[in-house]
């Protein structure tokens, strides 16, 4: 047993990627041992700016021997075919031994592997791991890189320590030859080290300067610049990443405090700790009262001969530079009204397909007022000329702006931030502040969801025209690969729904941006040149979009939709339930979805629902099988679709009136053409229940014959139950749709337990299909229970 | 174990160099000419051949014909020499203590790159008076890319107390060729290091000569006039006829097979597309397609250059 040391000295690796480094060396040697068949009791990784080392513990000497043996010719066979088999096992035919097989003599070949040394698969595994090493960026250097084939590394690789107890393993890659040698700090050590064996590595370097183990300088870091922040009198803003980096950076970390003048104070907040964090990777401080300190923490990658002094006086001026540059930006921006950046955004494309950041901004002030116009849209209702609609228009207008400033343009993550700085320094509004800068919100998992009605409106309608415009153009998202972020726009718009409880039908609008953007598509289609024509797929791909746009909302709708369901799995909600209210034509009210879908899971899981789904089941069985008279294909569909442009009113639940206009059309003078008049039926009927016929009216007048009495009572349990349902569900009351169904279930189980359906009149067969055609119809009114699992 | 001398001899020499560091402290700082004057007489003692500046107008020292076309081929090249770069959009009117439209470059380009090339580089800072046990000099992650001459390289920007002093990168590919071998760059932004070692806070403030003149006496007047004239003065039907006139000019050597001048019309090319850019008559639109003529040109050049030599790609 020994333990083994390796260290792969460079030149400096990028901090970012040292985690994964490390975790690629220990899974490339723990698979180079195993396929050796050797094993160490422990692995440990280190790394360094300038090494990646790792430590294995108990390392058996050699691997196992083996003993293999292969089957010959029988004694006697002819002398060829005898010395063929000792040349194909490598042995000598004194060496074969005679077995009893069945009765008959026959040669075998008994091989002994003996094991071998573990310096020799370690002196093998170390190239190898060289040469498969994942490196995210590597580069070729020096003398050898004369030839495009010389060994890549992430910078020149120039040394190899390898002790296997306390013997040098022997290899060499490319010119760099194994060795008992290496350097330390680049600055406090002078010379070569000569390191013993891997229990006195870690010490031998800290002796020179070097802390190998990246935890312990973490810990330095993290602590040191608590402690020099509390030495100041100030309290450290935490950031791990920032620890973890300047770990990275250096390999004996020295967290130094320094200061900056408090006029920069006036530069908001943010800025400052971008400034100081991403170009610099210096740590900011609060005072006791919480507010931005001037001052920050850096961290040195030396114990310098003044204690530091220079170094922070250095580090103090490069901040001052930096921030008197965001200082002028700050100033700078403001000299310009929000208005007049925005008209610069007509230069910036936002997707050569879709034209400008301000045809962009252009349909999201529209969508934002036709979403705070929509009546019962459950958070506010703006009629024309009234505060709220123009800030409204005024915040969707200004959103953007920032864009173009110099302050964004430095740093790109204060967008948004920026811009509500700026408006508020122009004293627009709180609303419209507000607004412009949480309006690219939710972000993140944790991001705080906007609330306020004017933040809501223009950052649903930014979101929502994202999606629509990106799936106009058939740009979308792919297991892997989501570059316009719909993924995202997706859950945002999904939270800020359900977080207020909006109601807002989501068809009309895709629709609409659907229109617009599909119109920018064709102007743009237009203007191609013959090659760049041929370059984007030629007729082949523009004729495409002739079947698409028709039903690229749908698909949007059903993008949006599948986002919702997997947010939903995690809140516990089955998707099965979601499918089947979805099902019933494409719901795109999600807070009504969820409310039928809640609903329904209550009900299901009663044993009144459990028994209904199985009389449902039975039921489509029968009708499946028998393909039941009279169905028409059309499916029935249940809850309104408010329709943009439209001044028809729904005659069902949601939104009851509309606007006059379509967001579209808005200040436009010219309608974009209302998507669809009335109650939306899907065009493509195979995502709807098939079979169902309309709902039969009441009774069932033209009966031939007497029915049974079972049959009677579910005849007259679904004339009772039908208008209570469909009543029901026009409120809303999904709760009492439910109880309404409730209500079939005795009914219809005596049916299938009195009454055959299969009857051999053929009047009486066709009619009993009809009734439960019937019953299947007034089950689908509240869900298509085919969808439930169970 | 040459690799352990060659890390006994560069540190010994970094002790000689450090001591004479620390006398250098305790003297008035360098001059920015005598910064220069000392990285010559370094580089020069490390073997490159000191070259003048390219009497072209360019954006940066790397399209010095020193940099680009010697970085292609497998000839051995050492050279060092200040490049003057012009970036007509940086230009602030002498009103900025830290842009200038026009600045200095100190480029040093080693060809296959040195083993110790990082020593060496140390070295040449200790050598212009920076001591590095009193200065924390890291080398951050920063990789090269110039879309222009279809080139690429990984590296570091070296920082001396949170100040990038210097740009520091190993040629992978050189107009869509791959450098064969690997040549390192390095480019020291030369007033911004004078600042650092004179400790002043604006560069109209450097002492340029250690007796009196600053470079502000030398360079303030340029600074404002040519930033009047790049921005707002500069002819723009001129400019877009100088474009297409170098364009034509470049093709026109590419077919008589000469890549140099060719190469040069591409760098003329490259500075009027700049200054039309400083101009604001370039939309967003137009502003690639300007760019991917200039970068066929240059890497049209580098291709009958590599053709020229008889090299393979």
């Amino acid at each position: 047993m020994a333990d083994f040391l390796l260290e792969l000295l460079s030149e400096e690796i990028p901090a970012r990627m040292q985690a994964k480094a490390r975790a690629d060396l220990e899974r490339l040697f723990a698979a180079q041992l195993n396929d050796a068949g050797l094993k160490a009791a422990d692995i440990t990784v280190y790394s360094t700016p300038r090494r990646l080392a790792l430590i294995a513990k108990d390392l058996p000497d050699q691997t196992e021997a083996v003993s293999e043996e292969a089957k010959g010719p029988p004694e006697g066979a002819p002398d060829q075919a005898v010395d063929g088999f000792c040349r194909k096992n490598g042995v000598t035919r004194d060496q074969l031994e005679v077995r009893d097989v069945k009765g008959r003599a026959t040669y075998f070949a008994v091989i002994n592997k003996p094991g071998r040394a573990t310096s020799d698969v370690l002196a093998e595994a170390i190239p190898a791991i060289i040469k498969a090493f994942p490196w995210p960026k590597s580069m070729r250097w020096g003398d050898a890189s004369l030839s495009t084939e010389s060994l890549r590394w992430v910078r020149p690789l120039s040394g190899i320590v390898a002790i296997l107890g306390d013997d040098l393993v022997e290899c060499e890659i490319d010119g760099v030859t194994s060795g008992y040698e290496t350097v330390g700090h680049r600055f406090h050590h002078e010379g070569m080290i000569t390191i013993g064996n891997a229990g006195d590595y870690a010490e031998k370097l800290r002796a020179c300067h070097v802390l190998v183990d990246h935890s312990e300088r973490e810990a330095i870091v993290r602590e040191g610049a608590v402690k020099a922040a509390s030495d100041g009198g100030l309290e450290l803003v935490t950031d791990e990443g920032l620890v973890i980096e300047n770990a990275g950076l250096t390999e004996w970390p020295v967290p130094l405090l320094g200061g900056f003048d408090p006029a920069f104070l006036d530069v908001p907040e943010e800025v400052i700790q971008l400034t100081a964090r991403v170009n610099q990777k210096y740590f900011i401080c609060r005072d006791k009262s919480g507010k931005l300190a001037p001052n920050f923490i850096c961290t040195a990658n030396i114990d310098a001969t003044d204690g530091g002094k220079a170094i922070v006086a250095g580090n103090e001026k490069v901040l001052a530079a930096r921030l008197s540059d965001a200082k002028f930006f700050w100033e700078l921006d403001q000299k310009t009204p929000l208005e007049e950046h925005a008209k610069k955004l007509s230069n910036i494309v936002f997707h050569e397909k879709l034209g400008t950041v301000a045809d962009k901004v252009e349909r999201v002030a529209k969508l934002a007022e036709w979403l705070v116009s929509l009546e019962g849209n459950g958070f506010y209702q703006s009629s024309p000329g009234d505060a709220l609609r123009g800030e409204v228009i005024e915040a969707a207008r200004l959103c953007k702006a920032d864009l173009v400033t110099e302050m964004v343009g430095e740093f790109p993550d204060l967008q948004g931030l920026m811009g509500g700085y700026y408006a508020e320094k122009q004293g627009k509004s709180e609303a419209v502040a507000n607004a412009i800068r949480d309006h690219y919100k939710p972000v993140g998992q944790g991001d705080e969801v906007p609330t306020d009605p004017v933040t809501v409106a223009v950052s649903l309608a930014d979101k929502l025209d994202t999606i629509g415009a990106f799936f106009a153009i058939r740009e979308l998202p792919t297991g892997s690969s989501d570059p316009f972020a719909l993924r995202r726009a997706a859950v945002g718009v999904i939270r800020v729904i359900l977080h207020s409880k909006l109601r807002i039908p989501l068809r009309p609008i895709l629709e609409s941006v659907n229109i617009e953007c599909s119109s920018a598509f064709s102007k743009w289609s237009t203007q191609l040149s013959e090659e760049q024509y041929r370059n984007h797929g030629g007729a082949g791909y523009f004729s495409s979009f002739g079947e698409w746009s028709p039903q690229a909302a749908d698909r949007a709708i059903d993008f949006i939709f599948d986002r919702l369901k997997v947010q939903q799995r995690e809140a516990g909600v089955r998707h099965d339930l979601i499918d089947a209210v979805f099902a019933l034509g494409r719901e795109d009210d999600l807070v009504r979805l969820l409310a039928r879908v809640n609903a329904l899971q209550a009900f299901v899981e009663t044993p009144d629902g459990d028994n209904l789904l199985a009389g449902y089941k039975r039921a489509a069985n029968i009708l499946k099988k028998e393909s039941a008279p009279g169905a028409d294909p059309e499916p029935r569909v249940e809850g309104a679709t408010a329709t943009l442009g439209s001044a028809s009113s729904a005659e069902h639940g949601g939104a009851k009136t509309r606007p006059d206009s379509a967001p579209g059309a808005v200040g436009s003078g010219e309608s974009s053409a209302p998507a669809q008049a009335g109650a939306h039926l899907p065009s493509d009927t195979s995502d709807a229940p098939s079979g169902d016929g309309p709902l039969p009216s009441q009774g069932n007048k033209g009966l031939s014959y007497t029915p049974e009495k079972a049959e009677k009572a579910l005849i007259d349990a679904l004339d009772a139950a039908q208008p209570d349902v469909t009543a029901a569900i026009e409120a809303e009351e999904f709760e009492k749709a439910m109880t309404a169904l409730a209500n079939l279930r005795a009914p219809i189980d005596q049916f299938f337990e009195d009454v055959t359906v299969n009857d051999s009149d053929a009047d009486k067969r066709e009619a009993r299909l009809a009734l439960l055609a019937r019953f299947r119809a007034a089950v689908h009114q509240v869900a298509d229970f085919s969808k439930i699992e169970g | 174990m040459t690799l352990s001398g060659a890390f006994a001899k560069a540190s010994a020499k970094l002790v000689a160099l450090a001591k004479k560091a620390i006398t250098l402290t305790d003297q008035k700082p360098l001059s920015f000419q005598q910064i220069i004057l000392k990285l010559h007489d370094y580089w020069s003692d490390q073997g490159c051949a000191i070259l003048q500046p390219y009497d072209m107008e360019m954006g940066a020292g790397t399209f010095h014909t020193a940099t680009t076309l010697r970085a292609l081929g497998p000839d051995p090249w050492n050279a060092a020499f200040v490049q003057p770069c012009r970036r007509p959009t940086d230009g602030r009117y002498g009103e900025n203590p830290n842009r200038l439209q026009h600045y200095y470059q100190y480029q040093v380009i080693l060809k296959p790159s040195p083993p110790d090339i990082q020593q060496l580089y140390l070295d040449s800072l200790t050598a212009i008076g920076i001591d590095p046990m009193l200065h924390d000099i890291r080398f951050v992650e920063d990789d090269w890319e110039s879309p222009t001459l279809g080139a690429w390289g990984l590296g570091w920007e070296v920082w001396c107390d949170g100040m990038e002093v210097t740009q520091f990168t190993y040629f992978q590919q050189m107009g869509g060729f791959d450098c064969k071998p690997v040549a390192g760059e390095l480019t020291y932004g030369l007033e911004r290091l004078a600042m650092y070692i004179q400790g002043v806070d604006s560069i109209y403030d450097l002492d340029y000569n250690g007796n009196g003149v600053s470079y502000g006496d030398i360079f303030l007047d340029n600074e404002k006039q040519m930033s009047e004239w790049n921005f707002e003065v500069a002819n723009t039907e001129t400019l877009f006829d100088l474009f297409k006139k170098a364009t034509a000019e470049c093709e026109n050597c590419l077919e008589a097979k000469l890549p140099i001048p060719a190469y040069e019309q591409a760098i003329k090319a490259s500075h009027v597309f700049n200054l039309l850019q400083a101009r604001g008559v370039i939309s967003v639109q137009e502003r690639a397609s300007y760019m991917g003529q200039v970068r066929d040109l240059a890497k049209g050049s580098c291709e009958a250059y590599m053709v020229k030599n008889g090299w393979d790609a």
